[in-house]
């Protein structure tokens, strides 16, 4: 389809209409941004089995920088009525998300990043159910509720909180809408305290989802790791992963201090 | 697929342009001046071109339709009506919020409206999808669409334009409704679009030029772009804003502005008198 991503979006959803599935892959920062509308009016409103596959997303793009490095596509996807919007951990959840969005009739917006990302997830006994979330690893005094390729970060947080004493829920949500209301709940009347973690703008993504669910079902203190409302730049991966606040260490300081917002000191 | 003669169809465009005046009267809102350009090539492409069938709306071999400029509703739903997709009385609701007449075509509430559009620039990119489609799973059906004059500004236009020719989609004819206004004057003084057939020909298509008022021109033009190979055709259709009700004509005003009662019953007598003309005739 060339350079032409507008009209990627409209051609699949034409291709759609006719019986195909029709996967349409480009950049997150020009499928969510660019062709937003495209992706609004020709596919979700007429709620089309086109699967968006938005590659390159997050800072984590690295050296190309701001221009290209999706921060808001999750905000923006998520708003679409008839949207699912799936940000996978690593390569076997992408692996079983690619096929449950085949599986799914409609719209699919699929998060995927760049950078090679550890694998978390053995493929023999992984099981990816749409919508819901997976809890990898138990602790009642926080749970860190994650996403993409900060879900690894949040075990590696969770690895060093333990170190401490503390003892961390970690949730990875590779589902973000419909977003695992009920997961998210246990985990807040359990712990009493959430940590999000997000290679994308605090605001919109997962944090405000969580926060959504939070507030309306069982509000308890909440803080959002995640990109503090600022464009990225040109880097290396992890060096931007650094700073912009988006590491292992990040989401554990995140931790202790919802701990003590959950103890009333904040 | 049964021939029909010139005489029935201009019948049929008669009436068409019947109920764009009284879907957009008691809408008190949309947009008759595009609809009356378009009403003659829609309704030579539903009663004389198109393969499709009224009772089974979604049959997967039927001819696809796109209109491209979704604001022009009043008549694709007037054809649509006409042809026993749903009932004229209908027709009537159009734009209320009980009805499943949207404003702009919508694929999932309305039977016989193939794409939703309304977003200039997106519903020929659709209609290229569906051509391809049709290439890809060896389907005979044709995709047909209407484009604004005015969406040629839309930079999405051109980008489809180069696929369907990139995708040699000769299973796809494009209708250019080209009635030299938009909603805020003449194309040429907003934003000139010209020289439109030099740049479709450039972009590679087969490119015709048609009287879209005349019936007969607009089915040879149709029969040239079946017989053409390899390439997607354009038929650049001259046409009048407005056509058929003398006031509206070439109007700019007229493009998204509703009729009073004095102004509708005026329009039905003059629609009447070419009906009465037809049926001497």
């Amino acid at each position: 389809m060339g350079i032409a991503e507008g009209n990627m979006m409209a051609v699949a959803a034409g291709m759609a209409s006719c019986g195909k599935i029709a996967f349409a892959s480009t950049f997150a920062v020009f499928a969510a941004g660019r062709a937003f509308e495209q992706i609004r009016n020709s596919i979700c409103y007429p709620n089309l089995n086109v699967k968006v596959c938005a590659t390159h997303a997050g800072l984590s793009v690295g050296e190309d920088g701001a221009s290209h490095q999706a921060i808001e596509d999750i905000a923006v996807m998520r708003v679409l009525p008839n949207m699912t919007v799936i940000s996978p951990a690593d390569a076997v959840e992408t692996k079983f998300a690619v096929k449950a969005a085949i599986e799914h009739e409609g719209p699919v917006y699929l998060r995927l990043g760049r950078l090679s990302v550890p694998v978390i997830y053995n493929e023999s006994s992984y099981k990816f159910e749409l919508g819901k979330g997976i809890e990898l690893a138990e602790g009642n005094d926080a749970a860190i509720i994650a996403t993409g390729l900060m879900v690894n970060a949040a075990l590696e947080a969770k690895a060093l909180l333990q170190q401490e004493g503390i003892n961390a829920r970690v949730i990875d949500i590779h589902t973000i809408k419909p977003i695992d209301v009920d997961m998210i709940v246990k985990a807040a009347r359990e712990t009493g305290a959430i940590v999000t973690a997000e290679e994308h703008n605090i605001i919109g993504g997962l944090g405000s989802a969580v926060a959504e669910v939070l507030s309306e079902n069982y509000p308890v203190p909440l803080v959002r790791v995640g990109v503090q409302d600022k464009f990225g730049k040109s880097g290396k991966p992890d060096k931007l992963l650094e700073m912009y606040g988006l590491t292992a260490s990040d989401i554990v300081k995140s931790t202790k201090a919802v701990l003590k917002k959950k103890a009333g000191k904040l | 697929m049964k021939k029909m003669d010139t005489k029935a169809l201009k019948k049929y465009a008669v009436r068409v342009r019947k109920h764009i005046i009284d879907e957009v009267y008691n809408a008190s809102s949309g947009h008759p001046g595009g609809s009356l350009s378009c009403t003659d090539i829609l309704t030579v492409l539903y009663f004389a071109e198109m393969r499709v069938d009224p009772k089974q709306p979604l049959w997967e071999d039927r001819d696809r339709f796109v209109l491209s400029k979704g604001h022009c509703s009043p008549a694709l739903y007037g054809v649509l009506a006409e042809k026993g997709f749903f009932p004229k009385e209908d027709l009537l609701t159009f734009r209320k919020a009980d009805s499943y007449l949207e404003g702009h075509p919508s694929m999932r509430n309305v039977p016989g409206v193939d794409m939703s559009t309304g977003s200039l620039g997106q519903g020929i990119s659709a209609a290229v999808g569906m051509a391809m489609a049709g290439k890809l799973d060896n389907k005979d059906y044709r995709v047909y669409a209407i484009l604004g004059d005015g969406e040629l500004q839309e930079g999405e236009v051109w980008e489809a334009s180069m696929a369907a020719a990139h995708y040699k989609l000769d299973n796809l004819a494009v209708f250019l409704d080209y009635n030299g206004l938009q909603i805020d004057g003449k194309i040429t003084d907003v934003l000139s679009p010209e020289p439109v057939a030099d740049k479709f020909k450039a972009f590679g298509w087969n490119v015709l030029k048609t009287d879209g008022h005349d019936i007969e021109k607009i089915l040879e033009a149709l029969k040239q772009a079946k017989d053409c190979k390899g390439k997607p055709t354009i038929i650049i259709a001259k046409t009048i804003k407005g056509k058929g009700v003398s006031y509206m004509e070439n109007q700019a005003g007229w493009h998204g502005s509703a009729p009073n009662k004095e102004q509708r019953d005026q329009a039905m007598a003059e629609l009447d008198k070419v009906l009465a003309e037809l049926e001497v005739e």
